[in-house]
């Protein structure tokens, strides 16, 4: 029968047996990340396997006179070296970017960027393929080099892509210069530029947001290896989204689709820098392709963070118009993009700023107006999402930064102002002036309980106490108070705007249960280390009663993973998440026909109750997921068929809008320009809460990643396109040392679209981190007139500031 | 990030290191912890043939004292310069320095002989030795000699040692006592060099300085002694006047570089600033 035990299991034990939604279940995969279980690309090792390495241009901009590769080839060991002139009569020297761009697989008539990948040596070990790649020579022609953005379009501009010189129409829309690539302009120009002339209060500052790399721990790699006999080509890789990477492979070997098989096997950290294709995994196809053997190709640190996609990197400058109250009328925003040597964004096709007009951000603007200008220059190309949705940090960065501004002007008290201006609870859903459209929130109760929290008035008053004891000399310290209010925006996207390549932004899970009751279930998304195979299957635990021990998630195999557009922009959760939702949905349909088979009553006459069918009214008469499992592939009931699986496709009909209120507290040392973190809240509101010490977990990473943003990160390029520190030397990785104790709290808005209610976190608090810090190290200035001190905050720049401030003797 | 190849020995006595020196000549490095050289290899920066790890060498380990003196064996590493007991209560200058050196993994390999000997302004362990007047015992084909620190090094990798010596030991005299000495270090993150840093010993006598040695890290191509800024507190008072003022002269002999870690203006404030708070902390020390 049923149930072998007297005394029936409480609803309670039942509950917490599945390890469901809200559990703070373990992390399953850490039982092996924890003991360098882990099996990542560079783990591979197949007979006969060759290793790849690129010899790369030592300068920004210039021609390429010759290549002599002849040393290269006689070093005993190497086996291959390709250059432009090898790939070419196979259409390979260049590939299509994600942003409709292309991009030189290997360097032929000239160079765009410093480190650019000119020749790919294939030898029998990395040590003589590293050895060979020095003994290329590349004789060169310098150009004159073009570092700064805001010279791109002047008239004497170097031309640097002389490929599409010619081109006056992108691929999104009219350039008005050969390094022009796009203008984007969203919102209504002519009510804005009234908003402004009618304003009483106008505030105006460029704030710039600096070019940084998501620097994930494991740099890109792959290995192909191309099967002559079968036409067959396997790929292994670091890939955040590896149906798209099959597809474009198809497209640019002519390999057909499903004669391809790309496996992303575990990922250490992508960030953002493991969604785009890139010269080296092209060069490890052809490779194996010419030789036959499989070929690995594995990214150095100096090359990840000098040559694979940069993020940021956006000049913006922000307007607001106010009345005298502190109420906003108007926001106007001009951004100057800097994309590199090729736009190799990674953005869905119709949105060549991402979701940039995000930037009127938790405030009640009724009208603005964004033009977003996109140029070349010779640095390295990127414009990733850097654990953000699309330009959302940049967006949230400038709103947040020019919220604070206009506060100062005003003499308001920065949240004051913020409160003043938020979203009505009772708006939601909200239009924003620049188009979308807020599914739910209460910002309002948000940020009130931040600022309890923390004792903000308190905060205040001994912030105060203090800037007159530095004003009568007793100090050299100072305080800084950083609000940031933050609205995100997951979950790309409704295939009606949203698509990659084409392919709509959907996602999709496909569950199956064994007769056992034990579970496989596999997701067109990839976890990089946010613990999918914790938390899916806690929502298939919870929708169809099957404790998430018995069930295993599998993700990054093409072959058997259903087509997918992968993780990032905080999407897995609502696409992925809510098409495990609607899969588990279309199970349980299935199931309560086979309950009721079993218990011999009409299907109306059961509910599903925790883990079981019940007949309605009677507890006593059920069936379990487990009876019902066997009894689908047993005894199906007659006209229905055996098995029971299912697959969804969820198309979002909305993208979902995490939001939070972060508050930073900032001591500062004058003397050397120090900043220490005293205090760190942050409260997030993401939908229903799946595991909360993931999101925990989700939060702490992606504030740490924030504070190493905004207190240090930056790629320089020196005035010859020289990239300078790109090593962990000095591009700012923070340690447990440095990173600040985080305290998080959270509201609980369910997303009224979603099959679950959740939104998406893993972001967000990034997107509101790096506010919160600036904010902070800004505010300690404000009292001495500062207006805008740009990032990174690292001491020096800090010190900087207030030395032009006269506070440096 | 791939190192050209090269041969490896390990030799046994400091004999054989020396004789393998000077068979191999200028295409021969000493490896100690190799956490110098080993970066440099991996960039290309450093490519020798013949790589000598002299890891092996019993006598150039160990701490000891000689008379008053400390003589701290070439291939001590930081992580035991910071465990050894009487090091910590005698001269507890270099625990402090030791512990603001790179991470515990760095540390664990790490020797005070590489770190003095390598000639990189960015080493910590070399302004200490020019702040206490160090001098480094050294064997090479021709015998023994012992350099003082204070005019061992020349230019950045620029040092006294010739090629084919090795350095087995570094001395130090015991402070006088009524005095003490203190590291200041300025850097972005754990495991970085310093944007600048001051070693400073300093003596009290009836409420009077009666002995200042200053010393700079990473503000020149070469570790500096500040002599004329610690010879300006002789006579006065301790206390922020006097303080500023050294800080003031060190700065005033400082050729930083620009670097990530700030303009050369900046860095030169930064070290005035660190002779001002380790002047400030020793001072406190040697009264108590
Ligand atoms: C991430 C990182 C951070 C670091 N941060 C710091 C820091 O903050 N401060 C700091 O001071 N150092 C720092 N270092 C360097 C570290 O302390 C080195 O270990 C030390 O400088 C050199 O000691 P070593 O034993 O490793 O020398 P090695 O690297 O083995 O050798 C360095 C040089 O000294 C020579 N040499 C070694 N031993 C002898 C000897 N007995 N006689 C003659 N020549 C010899 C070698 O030939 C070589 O030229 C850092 C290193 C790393 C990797």
């Amino acid at each position: 029968m049923n149930e072998m035990s007297p005394v029936p299991e409480s609803r309670q034990d039942r509950e917490a047996k599945l390890e469901g939604m809200g559990c703070r279940r373990k992390r399953v995969e850490d039982v092996r990340f924890t003991q360098g279980r882990g099996n990542y690309v560079d783990d591979l090792k197949l007979p006969g396997m060759l290793f790849g390495d690129f010899h790369r241009s030592s300068y920004a901009h210039a021609r390429i006179k010759s290549i002599d590769t002849s040393k290269a080839r006689a070093l005993p060991g190497v086996v291959a070296v390709l250059t432009a002139a090898d790939l070419k009569p196979l259409k390979l020297d260049w590939m299509p970017t994600l942003a409709g761009d292309v991009q030189a697989v290997l360097a032929g008539d000239k160079v765009l960027f410093q480190n650019q990948e000119i020749a790919f040596i294939v030898a029998t070990d990395r040590y003589i393929a590293a050895d060979a790649a020095d003994l290329v020579e590349v004789e060169y022609e310098e150009l004159p080099v073009l570092v700064d953005p805001f010279k791109a379009m002047l008239p004497d501009a170097p031309i640097l892509r002389e490929d599409i010189a010619d081109k006056t129409e992108g691929a999104h829309g009219q350039r008005r210069h050969p390094n022009h690539i796009f203008t984007w302009e969203i919102g209504d120009r002519e009510a804005t530029d009234l908003a402004f002339r009618n304003a009483a209060v106008a505030t105006k500052h460029l704030i710039p947001y600096q070019r940084v790399h998501p620097c994930p721990l494991e740099t890109c790699q792959s290995v192909a290896s191309f099967d002559k006999i079968k036409g067959e080509l396997t790929l292994w890789g670091t890939f955040q989204a590896p149906h798209v990477v099959r597809t474009v492979a198809s497209i640019l070997s002519s390999i057909p689709e499903h004669k391809i098989h790309v496996i992303a096997p575990d990922i250490g950290g992508g960030f953002g820098n493991k969604v785009g294709v890139y010269p080296g995994y092209v060069c490890s196809i052809v490779a194996s392709i010419v030789t036959g053997k499989p070929v690995k190709w594995v990214e150095d640190r100096m090359e990840n963070l000098s040559t694979t996609a940069f993020a940021r990197d956006y000049h913006m400058t922000a307007e607001i118009a106010a009345t005298p109250q502190g109420k906003v009328t108007g926001l106007r925003v001009h951004v100057l993009a800097d994309h590199g040597a090729f736009d190799a964004c990674a953005d869905p096709s119709k949105w060549p700023a991402g979701f940039f007009n995000i930037v009127t951000g938790s405030y009640d603007f009724p009208v603005a107006h964004v033009s977003v200008d996109g140029v070349y220059t010779n640095k390295a190309p990127g414009g990733v999402a850097y654990r953000c949705s699309f330009r959302v940090t940049e967006a949230a960065y400038c709103i947040e930064r020019a919220m604070d501004i206009l506060a100062a002007k005003l003499g308001l008290d920065p949240a004051e102002l913020r409160l003043r201006n938020l979203i009505k609870r009772e708006q939601f859903p909200y239009l924003s002036a620049l188009g979308w459209e807020y599914d739910s929130g209460d910002y309002h109760a948000a940020l009130n309980k931040a600022l309890d929290a923390v004792s903000y008035p308190a905060l205040r008053a001994e912030q105060k106490a203090m800037q007159a004891a530095f004003q009568r000399g007793e100090t050299r310290q100072l305080m800084g108070i950083g609000v940031s209010f933050f609205t995100e925006i997951v979950g790309a996207g409704p295939s009606k705007n949203c698509d990659i390549l084409g392919i709509a932004m959907f996602d999709s899970a496909e569950i199956r249960i064994h007769p056992t009751g034990a579970v496989i279930a596999r997701m067109g998304t990839k976890s990089q280390g946010q613990a999918h195979e914790t938390t899916y299957a806690q929502i298939i635990a919870s929708e169809i009663g099957i404790p998430a021990a018995d069930i295993m998630i599998e993700e990054g195999n093409t072959d058997t993973a259903p087509y997918g557009l992968g993780t990032y922009g905080s999407r897995s959760t609502p696409t992925a998440g809510a098409a495990t939702a609607m899969a588990c949905r279309k199970i349980k349909a299935k199931a309560q026909m086979i309950a009721a088979h079993l218990l011999e009553v009409h299907h109306d006459d059961v509910e599903f109750d925790i883990d079981r069918f019940v007949v309605k009214g009677m507890p006593d008469r059920f069936k379990t997921m487990k009876d019902i499992s066997w009894a689908a592939y047993h005894a199906p009931p007659p006209g229905l068929e055996p098995g029971l699986e299912a697959v969804s496709y969820y198309d979002p009909p909305n993208m979902t809008f995490p939001f939070g209120a972060y508050i930073c507290v900032m001591d500062i040392d004058v003397d050397t320009g120090v900043c220490t973190t005293r205090r760190f809240y942050a409260l997030d509101d993401c939908g229903t809460r799946i595991n909360p010490m993931i999101i925990e977990g989700q939060v702490h990473g992606g504030l740490t990643e924030a504070f190493a943003i905004a207190m240090g990160q930056e790629i320089v390029y020196d005035e010859i396109g020289n990239v300078q520190g790109a090593s962990l030397m000095d591009f700012f990785l923070p340690t447990a040392v440095e990173t600040p104790v985080w305290e998080t709290g959270f509201t609980t808005t369910p997303s009224p679209h979603h099959p679950i209610g959740a939104k998406g976190v893993g972001e967000s608090p990034n997107v509101g981190g790096v506010p919160a810090f600036s904010n902070a190290v800004n505010d300690a200035f404000t009292f001495l007139g500062s207006q805008h001190i740009a990032m990174p905050h690292d001491p020096w720049r800090v010190w900087k500031a207030a030395e032009a401030l006269g506070l440096q003797g | 990030m791939i190192s050209g190849s090269f041969a490896f020995y390990r030799p046994h006595t400091i004999a054989e290191a020396v004789a393998m020196l000077a068979t191999h000549g200028d295409a021969a490095r000493l490896v100690a912890g190799g956490h110098s050289l080993i970066p440099m290899m991996k960039l290309r920066m450093a490519m020798p043939d013949h790589l000598i790890d002299v890891g092996g060498i019993a006598d150039l380990k160990g701490i000891k004292r000689d008379g008053s003196d400390w003589l701290i064996g070439a291939l001590t590493t930081q992580a035991e310069l910071i465990a050894d007991q009487a090091l910590a209560a005698g001269l507890p200058v270099l625990r402090e320095t030791a512990l603001q050196i790179a991470d515990p993994q760095v540390r664990n390999c790490g020797t005070l002989g590489g770190n003095i000997a390598n000639g990189d302004p960015g080493n910590d362990m070399p302004a200490v030795m020019l702040c206490l007047n160090a001098r480094f015992e050294v064997t090479g084909p021709g015998g023994k000699r012992s350099i003082p620190a204070r005019g061992f090094y020349h230019g950045a990798y620029v040092t006294s040692l010739a090629q084919d010596e090795i350095v087995t030991a570094v001395r130090i005299a015991a402070l006088p006592p009524g005095s003490a000495a203190a590291y200041e270090k300025l850097k972005r993150k754990v495991g970085d060099y310093a944007t600048a840093a001051a070693a400073v010993a300093l003596g009290l006598q009836d409420g009077k300085i009666n002995f200042c040695s200053i010393a700079l890290t990473n503000l020149a191509p070469t570790p500096l002694w500040a002599e004329a800024a610690g010879q300006a507190l002789i006579g006065r008072a301790p206390g922020a006047e006097s303080f500023a003022l050294a800080g003031r002269l060190a700065e005033e002999i400082t050729d930083p570089s620009s670097d990530a870690r700030g303009p050369a203006a900046y860095r030169t404030k930064m070290g005035g600033v660190m002779v001002r708070r380790a002047l400030a902390r020793a001072a406190l020390a040697a009264k108590t």
